[in-house]
């Protein structure tokens, strides 16, 4: 087991993941109200991966992510304002309502997108990390990516770059077993991701998804290592969905049991109950924490209610850079 | 005695698609189906779903999000003589195999000098309008529709979802077929027999004499709607859905300029070097003479498809565009 951190640094970790949950949660309502539209990938159950990781990323390191990616944008420090106001459309989104969902990005954090193509933050990360060693920065590019992308040429070609090349970039393999309805399994000849990793001469380990303290533990040290070394490293979180893969899914593939069983070993059960034991948190934590949750997330919607929309006018608008080299 | 009349049952889009897949499996063993959970998901438009079931994991093959390398087995599958079905989720999406078709599907036939003819079918959906932001979005068909070797198809209508898939496996060549993702549930009844669909000829969809109103896959029915107002306003307009996108089928068009003397091409596509700007060159090369007023154009403005609703409606075409647009080339004296 990791050692526990302190009060407030475990109290900080429980607040941030269930900031997430209640954003999801309230994003599933939203959907079903047609105030959301589109693709919506929520992230419950694998919270504690990024929270965990983003532990151990400085305000310099540069982030890109998938379509699944409102837990890290708001781990990251998005404010939960600009992110709903983005999945409403609206003008005040971190996009100005042109991204959506699947494409979060703010520039000002670092945070490289959301990407709707499977595999397709990979070399971006790739190339964050050379960007960053050409600049003489020791920033690191750190790389979020479900274990479906593993399947593609841009997965394995983007493995050998970045250790060909010694590229400063944290891969984060999300493992959350399915990639919509097909299973890790049914996917891969050789299950074992840290195995299949052997060719690459990269740093890599398994963690405990579900346990952010574990996560936090192990991306503090590859991040370390990615920093210093100037060399890649890989961490898969093993991980799962409880939610639905988007909002169309019937989820015909996977049992309900399955599911319940996951969802006991879920991240915030387990860090609240552990801070329980060892007396480091009482119910009333929990629920102030909450609480606060919410109110933000209440905030957040009320925000984006009274957003306003984009010209029709201003609609090639940013096709091309607006300032010159 | 006679039968009963078969009273016809509306089906959707999805299912004549999925008819036109059983029936090409039960009719050729040599026929099967790759792709990204179309098996055990049940495909993730849901036309697939019950084939694995009832065909089992070797003609219904779930594959791994390797586009690039399904595709190419297809290919290689298809030079051994079997008769693959590739489905790729979305056109989005077989941007990874570009290669692989465009490469090797496309060209292998004339760079062997006819020793190597690919008989491959590539199903995806296309197309925008469900605001699932830019790289959900795009329309290509126009796009793939430059590449010699390849046949381009794009189903609009309950028949030719349930019978283009036949006619394509009649062909040694690299089909593509385009499903619009707007169109799965579009309802209707099979009409004709599956067996009399072609793969050869544009088709007119509402006859009339005042303008041509040229296009293709879900933009007919913007165009169909579109007629029905015009005529109100006194004008009748014909709608020719392409159908087959390569080769074009030109005589269709043309002839049905020469009636009408005005031409007006809807396509989802991005305006600039695209299927749009091929027809009405095409028009202008054959009919120029025949025409009252400029050939004109409501395309895809050119911009990466944005999320937001009102500006999504803003970027694709819309219905009272194509009104307000054919009513004043009706109006043009020339
Ligand atoms: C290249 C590509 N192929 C297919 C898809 C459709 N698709 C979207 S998400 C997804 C599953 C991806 O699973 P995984 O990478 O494990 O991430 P998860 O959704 O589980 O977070 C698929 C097949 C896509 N977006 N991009």
């Amino acid at each position: 087991m990791t050692l526990l951190p302190t009060r407030e640094h475990a109290l900080h970790l429980l607040s941030e993941m269930l900031r997430i949950r209640c954003f999801e949660d309230r994003c599933a309502e939203l959907y079903s109200a047609g105030k959301i539209r589109g693709f919506l990938h929520l992230y419950n159950g694998e919270e504690g991966v990024a929270v965990g990781v983003m532990q151990a990323l400085r305000p310099e390191d540069d982030i890109a992510g998938t379509y699944r990616e409102h837990g890290h944008a708001i781990a990251r420090g998005i404010p939960m304002r600009s992110l709903m106001a983005e999945l409403y459309g609206k003008l005040e989104g971190c996009c100005r309502g042109r991204g959506g969902s699947m494409h979060i990005f703010d520039r000002e954090r670092r945070f490289f997108g959301g990407n709707a193509i499977v595999g397709g933050g990979l070399p971006l990360a790739v190339g964050l990390g050379l960007g960053e060693r050409l600049m003489g920065r020791d920033a690191i590019a750190a790389c979020f990516f479900g274990e479906g992308a593993v399947a593609e040429g841009e997965f394995h070609e983007s493995m050998n770059l970045a250790s060909l090349w010694h590229l400063p970039v944290l891969f984060i393999c999300e493992n959350n077993q399915y990639a919509m309805g097909t299973a890790w399994s049914r996917s891969e000849a050789e299950t074992d991701l840290i195995a299949k990793l052997c060719g690459y001469h990269m740093r890599a380990e398994s963690v405990d998804g579900m346990d952010v303290l574990a996560v936090e533990d192990r991306a503090r040290e590859l991040a370390e290592y990615v920093r210093h070394q100037r060399m890649p490293a890989f961490l898969e979180a093993r991980t799962y969905r409880f939610r639905a893969h988007s909002m169309y899914d019937p989820q015909l593939y996977r049992s309900k049991a399955e599911v319940e069983d996951w969802e006991n070993k879920g991240p915030l059960i387990g860090l609240t109950q552990r801070l329980k034991a060892e007396n480091l948190m009482a119910e009333e934590d929990f629920i102030r924490l909450q609480r606060m949750a919410n109110e933000e997330v209440d905030d957040a919607v009320s925000f984006a209610e009274q957003g306003s929309l984009e010209r029709v006018e201003e609609l090639t608008r940013f096709t091309y850079a607006e300032q010159t080299a | 005695m006679s039968a009963l009349p078969q009273t016809a049952r509306a089906i959707t889009y999805r299912e004549a698609l999925r008819q036109g897949l059983r029936s090409v499996l039960l009719n050729d063993p040599d026929v099967f189906l790759i792709g990204e959970d179309i098996g055990k998901y049940g495909g993730c438009f849901a036309v697939t779903k019950g084939l694995l079931e009832e065909f089992g994991e070797a003609r219904i093959r779930d594959a791994p999000l390797s586009e690039s390398a399904f595709v190419g087995a297809g290919i290689g599958a298809a030079l051994a003589g079997m008769r693959p079905v590739v489905e790729i989720m979305t056109v989005n999406f077989s941007l990874l195999a570009l290669d692989q078709i465009l490469n090797t599907a496309a060209t292998l036939s004339h760079m062997s000098g006819g020793q190597c003819p690919v008989p491959l079918i590539i199903r995806m959906a296309t197309g925008a309008g469900r605001q699932v932001a830019a790289q959900h979005s795009h329309s290509l068909e126009g796009w793939y529709s430059h590449i010699p070797g390849l046949r381009i198809v794009t189903p609009a209508t309950i028949d030719d979802a349930a019978g283009m898939l036949r006619a394509a496996l009649e062909f040694r060549d690299p089909v593509i077929i385009f499903e619009h993702m707007n169109l799965y549930n579009v309802q209707g009844e099979l009409s004709v027999d599956a067996a009399s669909i072609n793969i050869e000829r544009a088709a007119i969809r509402r006859a009339g004499q005042d303008i041509s109103l040229i296009t293709y896959g879900a933009s007919l029915y913007k165009c169909l709607t579109a007629a029905e107002q015009l005529s109100a306003q006194g004008i009748e307009a014909e709608v020719i859905d392409l159908r087959v996108l390569r080769p074009l089928d030109e005589k269709t068009f043309i002839q049905s300029v020469r009636r009408t003397r005005r031409a007006l091409i809807v396509d989802e596509g991005w305006r600039s070097v695209g299927l749009a700007a091929e027809v009405g060159m095409r028009i202008m090369e054959q009919a120029f003479y025949d025409l009252d007023a400029p050939v004109e154009r409501v395309c895809g403005v050119e911009v990466p498809v944005p999320y937001a609703k009102h500006m999504e409606e803003a970027a694709l075409p819309r219905v009272e565009q194509i009104v307000t647009l054919a009513a004043s080339m009706v109006k043009h004296v020339g």
